[in-house]
């Protein structure tokens, strides 16, 4: 809250292989009362090279949220997802799991490995939109997070 | 232990010794009584010719009462180490003579008995006429012979008897002990068999052929039934790791139909929306119908997608059967249908409900489904579903009965089919799952589901339980 407060936008990233959704979340946040920064990667190794700034991510900033989806290329969403968690720095940043898969075994093992929540994706367009809205007010205005 | 329960070698020992020494014991016993019999009668015999011999030599001393005569004759006993007493009387009954001379009077008969030789007590004893040939009888003649003689021959024979028998009985053991092999060997040898197989579930051993008589036969017997059984053994292995990998790729399949299938579909369904957000007011009144077509098919087909996967998960994703309490299972189905229940101002009342062993989530999802079709499918009046269970010897018999629109008998069987439908989309909403979910909860229970019902008179669905559940595979 505080930064948004402070006028400064969030930084998202996104990590996510699926164009359309990718610009569905667009669609989503452009309509956020939150102004913010969506990073977008593609897959798993992409998005451990931003979180760690390493190669052309160098000067990108550190995020406040990520939203992953599962199933990546290369590296998937599970990998990922304990990497982030097995780090203590990175391990604070919130992440949300938002994924097509409503696979038990996918929400237990996401939850297992410390997601801070899981999203199933929803069919209806204005439900999907809703879900983007829903997951920016509550991790940025609801929920206290730790300082940068 | 008892002798049933010994092994078969000591059996068959037994059984042979048992047999031999039972024949010994009968043929000593015959030769033991044949030599007491025979020995008595010669002895009597020997007895009675001693006393005519002694008789016949002392009629003179009686006749002429010469005591000294006769004494001396009697002495001559003294031979005979048998002869224990004798005494010689003269015809009115009076001792005249003894044998041995020192014999006190009370150790003979006072007077002598009826002629002839007996035993008596353990001693054989004779009276014998003193006569002269073809004159009047002069007295009696008194002798006693005691038995020490018919014992020691006894002893004699009974000891060879023992010995024989002893002997014999040595042999038989060391015959049927080499003997029995040849029985007891080849059944020890199946038993060993049979034993390693049911413990190790080997089926490649056989056993070897010794002789063609009763135990070769049990032997190809066996032989045949372990190659039968290794035959059928490897079958089940092939077919429970093909059901296995097909199981994997169920599984598999059930993935990706919750995500692969649905992440498409999920694009033509948000996009063709989008467009219509965006570019809504640039298109005509058809063009808005085509984007809901559209939009109607790709939720259809979710819907479809998630209860294809509700249905195959009945068998793979069931937890193990335990003691279910079915008023609680109602309890829960109550709560889930709420909102239907109140939409249709439903009434759903039950009897008293058992507790049956079976799987809790599905079980309530068995409920759901029938109590949920039974509102669905309601007539004009309010609808009343009661469930209600009754006990059969090895079953729990269920009924949802519902006052709804009914069922026509052609379809009692269709309706548990997967995706089949009677009525259309419009008039009651619906993929045509659940009650093959229903029958599949059912199968897997062990049960069986079937419906009664006349159209427009209401429904009655029963679904019978096992009391007793090892779980079906499936």
């Amino acid at each position: 809250m505080s930064d948004a407060v402070r006028g400064q936008p969030v930084e998202i990233l996104l990590v996510e292989d699926n164009a359309g959704d990718v610009e569905l979340a667009r669609e989503g946040l452009r309509e956020c009362k939150i102004s913010n920064n969506l990073h977008v990667v593609g897959d798993g190794v992409e998005a451990s090279a931003f979180l760690n700034r390493r190669g052309p991510y160098a000067s990108q900033p550190r995020p406040d949220l990520i939203i992953l989806d599962l199933n990546l290329p290369k590296r998937d969403g599970r990998e990922l997802l304990r990497e982030i968690k097995e780090d203590s720095d990175l391990r604070r940043i919130p992440v949300v799991i938002l994924t097509t898969s409503a696979a038990e075994e996918d929400i237990v093992r996401s939850y297992s490995l410390h997601a801070n929540c899981y999203v199933t994706k929803p069919l209806g367009i204005e439900q999907f939109l809703a879900v983007v809205r829903s997951i920016e007010s509550f991790w940025f205005s609801i929920v206290k997070l730790p300082p940068r | 232990m008892s002798f049933r329960d010994r092994p078969i070698r000591q059996k068959l020992m037994a059984i042979l010794l048992l047999t031999s020494g039972g024949v010994l014991v009968l043929t000593c016993a015959a030769f033991l009584a044949y030599e007491v019999v025979t020995f008595r009668q010669t002895t009597l015999k020997n007895l009675s010719t001693l006393g005519q011999v002694i008789a016949a030599n002392t009629t003179a001393s009686l006749a002429f009462r010469n005591e000294g005569d006769a004494r001396e004759i009697l002495s001559a006993l003294r031979a005979e180490p048998h002869i224990v007493a004798a005494g010689l009387y003269d015809k009115d009954g009076r001792l005249f003579a003894r044998y041995p001379s020192d014999l006190p009077v009370a150790a003979l008969p006072a007077s002598p008995d009826r002629d002839g030789y007996r035993f008596e007590h353990a001693d054989l004893v004779g009276f014998a006429p003193v006569a002269q040939a073809g004159s009047a009888r002069l007295g009696t003649l008194y002798i006693r012979s005691d038995l020490t003689a018919v014992y020691g021959t006894l002893r004699l024979a009974g000891a060879i008897a023992a010995l024989v028998m002893g002997a014999s009985l040595l042999v038989a053991y060391l015959l049927s002990a080499t003997l029995q092999g040849t029985i007891s060997r080849p059944i020890l040898a199946l038993a060993q068999i049979a034993k390693g197989v049911s413990e190790r579930q080997d089926y490649s051993v056989r056993a070897s052929k010794v002789a063609s008589d009763e135990l070769g036969v049990l032997t190809d017997a066996l032989n045949q039934m372990l190659s039968r059984i290794e035959g059928q053994d490897r079958a089940l292995r092939r077919v429970i790791a093909e059901l296995e990998r097909s199981n994997k790729e169920l599984e598999q399949f059930a993935y990706v139909a919750s995500h692969d299938l649905q992440e498409p579909l999920r694009m033509v369904s948000s996009y063709t929306q989008l467009l219509e957000r965006r570019y809504g007011d640039k298109l005509d009144d058809k063009g808005r119908k085509f984007i809901n077509f559209a939009v109607d098919g790709a939720v259809r087909m979710q819907r479809l997608i998630n209860d294809l996967l509700e249905f195959s998960r009945v068998g793979t994703r069931g937890k193990p059967l335990q003691p279910v309490d079915v008023t609680r299972v109602l309890g829960a189905v109550r709560a889930n249908l709420t909102m239907a229940m109140a939409d249709a101002d439903a009434l759903v009342t039950h009897e008293d409900l058992p507790t049956v062993v079976g799987d809790e989530t599905q079980l309530v999802q068995l409920f759901q489904n029938l109590i949920g079709n039974a509102i669905k499918f309601r007539g004009t009046e309010r609808p009343h579903v009661h469930v209600s269970a009754q006990a059969t010897a090895a079953e729990w018999v269920f009924a949802v009965r519902d006052n709804g629109i009914g069922i026509a008998p052609e379809y009692f069987e269709r309706i548990f089919v997967i995706f089949q439908r009677l009525h259309a989309r419009d008039q009651y909403p619906g993929t045509g799952i659940g009650l093959a979910v229903c029958r599949r909860i059912v199968d897997r229970h062990g049960g069986r589901i079937w419906v009664e019902s006349v159209p427009g008179g209401g429904s009655t669905f029963y679904f019978a339980l096992p009391k007793q559940n090892g779980e079906q595979a499936l």
